[in-house]
């Protein structure tokens, strides 16, 4: 349990609300890239290591030893893939959000009723 | 009323799934097994100084070649969704002209900003940076090149040519790993070099590189997809 861990956590919860409770498309896409920071810092947080350095081995002192000296280097690399997925599917939801507004003006939730039950 | 009642309990219950994340998980002393192995192997036996790209690049390259499809199929979705009609097409958009503070920077600005990409995805094996990063920021300065000439039209010949044949070249690195070294996506195919100089590594510089070209391109292309549609 690190304070990083705990503020992932409460931006998750954050932005889960923010999709829930806003009728503005932009905010909802908001409320997802709130979702994705928050889930970033909780991978990153779990590899952490206390007292440990990064894991770039740029002395040799460090690469003597680096077993004990780094942090776990995979959740950063799957940060780094979600990162770039998190952008790519944003770029993709806000054009979504274009093509809605070109539809129909609007950009509330409510206006789109087609696939409501 | 019913609503956000229902909203606070989705919450309640997110919350209280989510809390054996702080209370039960210990943090970690020591590196896990597979850990260790990418930690010791990484330097020695691949010869990145950055591990993490050791393990992005070599390790789970498969992975990574996923990502750049997903990239490219995001990109692909884009453009397709952003596609400019034929009514669109007879009449140009008049837009503003952007400040001339905007221009002057941006003649300075955009060469060191693109020089930064490089710079970034060429030290992937050796600094906190790679392909992605690299390709992110020399996406920005084509988009601020974008903002200070909003009437310029991109060579979408340069982009796609650049953006296939980093996607080839990259598969093609691949499959040489397969038949020179030990697997798909293996650096080895290259002489290791010194440990911490830029000809370092293997493959990973040029396969970064690559990747880096690749990002690139495609987000550019996203953004000129998204700058040339009108409400």
């Amino acid at each position: 349990m690190t304070l990083v861990t705990i503020i992932g956590i409460a931006l998750v919860i954050l932005g889960l609300w923010g999709m829930l409770t806003q009728r503005n498309l932009i905010k909802i896409i908001i409320g997802f890239s709130i979702i994705d920071t928050g889930i970033h810092l909780i991978i990153v947080s779990i590899g952490y290591i206390k007292g440990k350095t990064a894991p770039i081995i740029d002395s040799p002192a460090l690469k003597a030893d680096a077993v004990n000296k780094v942090v776990d280097p995979i959740p950063s690399a799957l940060v780094l893939t979600a990162i770039v997925i998190g952008l790519a599917v944003t770029a993709l939801m806000l054009v979504y959000a274009v093509n809605l507004y070109q539809r129909k003006q609007s950009l509330d939730i409510n206006d789109f009723k087609e696939l409501k039950w | 009323m019913v609503k956000r009642f229902l909203v606070l309990l989705v919450l309640i219950f997110f919350t209280i799934m989510i809390i054996p994340l702080i209370t039960d998980v210990q943090p970690q002393t020591e590196l896990n097994s597979l850990a260790k192995k990418y930690v010791k192997d990484g330097s020695d036996e691949l010869g990145g100084a950055n591990l993490v790209t050791s393990v992005i690049v070599t390790y789970r390259g498969l992975d990574t070649l996923g990502e750049v499809a997903v990239l490219f199929i995001a990109t692909a979705g884009v453009g397709f969704l952003l596609r400019r009609r034929k009514k669109a097409l007879s009449k140009p958009v008049k837009k503003r002209e952007s400040s001339e503070i905007l221009q002057t920077g941006t003649l300075l600005l955009m060469p060191l900003i693109l020089l930064f990409g490089v710079y970034i995805f060429l030290h992937g094996h050796l600094t906190p940076g790679g392909g992605f990063q690299g390709g992110v920021v020399i996406a920005s300065g084509i988009l601020l090149s974008f903002l200070a000439r909003p009437q310029s039209e991109l060579n979408h010949t340069v982009l796609h040519t650049i953006e296939s044949l980093s996607g080839a070249f990259y598969i093609v690195i691949g499959v040489l790993g397969i038949y020179l070294a030990a697997g798909f996506l293996d650096n080895r195919i290259m002489p290791l070099g010194d440990f911490g100089r830029l000809f370092s590594a293997g493959a990973i510089p040029i396969i970064y590189s690559l990747i880096g070209l690749k990002v690139g391109s495609e987000l550019v292309g996203i953004l000129d997809s998204m700058q040339r549609s009108e409400l």
